[in-house]
């Protein structure tokens, strides 16, 4: 095996980690908190896309410049869906918040294809085919940057978790609700928040991958069986997990799409979770 | 400052509580003594806006806080220590304590945290650590410190020596002996009722819902009746 042809897999799989993981930490994210898995996230990503798409279309707003936007709008749509519809709802049980969500991704589905109809779409922005070499690889600049800015976003949120009292109140209401109303933390809303955040993830993803990646009323399907796998992989709730997750997903996809054929680079993404289920089923950044 | 009058309260359709007086003034440590199961929670978790009352009132500092949010009710200075510590196990001693001034006490947050952690000097050796790590009575320390932070006007202390050592027992009298020294409000919930009498100004006895008996803590301790009945002597 030619090394640089191994080099140039090896980048181009941390490069697609890198668009992973904006939509992994967001799953995960809402996962630590909620404790549920938000069977939504594909769609409310297709929503996203399509968002970041007519930006694009009819406001000729470029889908870097569209970030902030994307990333305020989805919050928002977050935050009202979770105060107006998955709270409510849910009358505080986990399985009802699964079921809604399921029903709200079947939803938005249909809704898109009636629509937008069930063709994908392209965007077309001047630097598309733009490539720039990375040591062996030559790769195109939209995947470049996107891989940047997703780390750059990632480490802006895992301040946030961190140093912010919004943030310690995200970790504390995580594990200790009780006490948490106690010192005034108003739970509910610390709920909303959080969904919040992780849409708005979804929001910044959309933005990044729209220059490189088609969208179709089905696209959320793609990214978010991946994102799955890289929670479960990296420990579910687990923030860096998510990270270093993306990652060697993306690695596994490109290199066994090396190995094995393009087509079946998603094989390897399989393989993965078979191992993780069997053999470490918390994930590698559980406690 | 604190006045219960007539509370009724319960889960559900249960009702526990019926009709409590209980008054706390300023300056004082009031204990609310009874066994486990005689409504002590419930009246912890109405105070502190957990659950809303069948009906009574409750009003602190001239407000009438019953069914008010618990964020109102932490503005206003009402700062409960729950039963069982209830601390952020994932978080560090010192986010703890930050997020006791999450709504109140905000501004003088650095001062409080030194303030604190000279009460509690454990607090500082263990500052960077996650609160999971400490043991039960570093918990328990960690608890009140993280509500000294929001700068009570009362505060409840639901049954703080609970599993902790003997020595650590004489130790939290002392402590809450301190604080009202310095002029906070105290009210007591305890099991622990010939301790908490002489840690008190007042106490009330609670049995089955109700104000079995109330008065003086001296008074009380030296009750024939209370003595036969609780302190099994």
């Amino acid at each position: 095996m030619d090394a640089t042809i191994l080099g140039a897999a090896v980048i181009n799989g941390l490069l697609l980690g890198g668009s992973y993981a904006l939509v992994a930490v967001g799953l995960t994210l809402i996962y630590g908190v909620l404790h549920i898995i938000n069977f939504a996230h594909g769609s409310m990503l297709m929503l996203a896309m399509y968002g970041a798409y007519f930006l694009l279309m009819k406001a000729k707003i470029d889908p870097y410049a569209a970030i902030p936007l994307m990333v305020a709008a989805m919050f928002a749509a977050g935050y009202v869906l979770y105060r107006g519809l998955i709270g409510r709802f849910s009358h505080g049980k986990d399985e009802n918040i699964l079921l809604i969500t399921l029903g709200l991704s079947i939803v938005l589905e249909n809704v898109a294809l009636f629509f937008f109809k069930g063709d994908s779409q392209t965007v077309t922005v001047s630097y598309s085919d733009r490539m720039v070499a990375l040591g062996p690889a030559l790769v195109p600049l939209p995947k470049l940057v996107s891989f940047v800015a997703s780390l750059v976003l990632c480490a802006a949120l895992a301040w946030f978790i961190a140093r912010t009292d919004t943030g310690r109140a995200i970790r504390a209401v995580a594990k200790e609700r009780h006490g948490a109303r106690l010192v005034g933390i108003d739970v509910e809303k610390i709920f909303a928040v959080s969904y919040g955040i992780g849409i708005a993830c979804l929001g910044a993803a959309a933005c990044l991958l729209i220059p490189s990646f088609y969208v179709s009323p089905s696209v959320g399907h793609l990214f978010v069986i991946v994102a799955f796998t890289i929670v479960v992989l990296g420990g579910m709730g687990s923030f860096i997990g998510a990270l270093v997750g993306s990652l060697i997903i993306g690695l596994t996809e490109s290199l066994s799409g090396l190995f094995l054929g393009e087509a079946l680079g998603q094989i390897g993404i399989s393989l993965i979770f078979i191992l993780i289920l069997l053999f470490r089923p918390t994930g590698i950044f559980s406690k | 400052m604190l006045e219960v009058r007539g509370l009724r309260a319960g889960y559900g359709e249960v009702e526990i509580l019926h009709g409590m007086d209980i008054d706390v003034a300023e300056g004082e440590v009031v204990a609310v003594l009874g066994s486990n199961g005689v409504g002590k929670s419930t009246l912890n978790n109405n105070l502190s806006g957990i659950c809303v009352p069948f009906g009574g009132s409750i009003r602190f500092c001239g407000e009438d806080i019953a069914g008010a949010n618990p964020a109102r009710i932490v503005d206003l200075g009402l700062i409960q220590v729950p039963e069982g510590r209830r601390v952020f196990p994932n978080l560090s001693v010192r986010e703890n304590l930050e997020l006791g001034s999450y709504r109140r006490g905000k501004a003088a947050r650095a001062r409080n945290l030194g303030r604190v952690t000279r009460i509690f000097p454990r607090l500082m050796e263990r500052f960077g650590q996650m609160a999971a790590t400490l043991s039960g009575g570093e918990q328990q320390m960690l608890a009140i410190g993280r509500g000294l932070m929001s700068e009570p006007r009362l505060l409840i202390l639901d049954e703080p020596t609970l599993g902790l050592s003997p020595i650590l027992v004489d130790e939290m009298f002392e402590l809450i002996g301190e604080l009202n020294g310095e002029g906070l409000s105290i009210l007591l919930i305890e099991q622990n009722a010939v301790q908490s009498l002489e840690a008190a100004d007042r106490a009330y006895i609670i049995e089955h819902g109700v104000v079995a008996m109330s008065g003086p803590a001296a008074e009380l301790a030296g009750s024939p009746d209370l003595r036969a009945r609780y302190l099994g002597l």
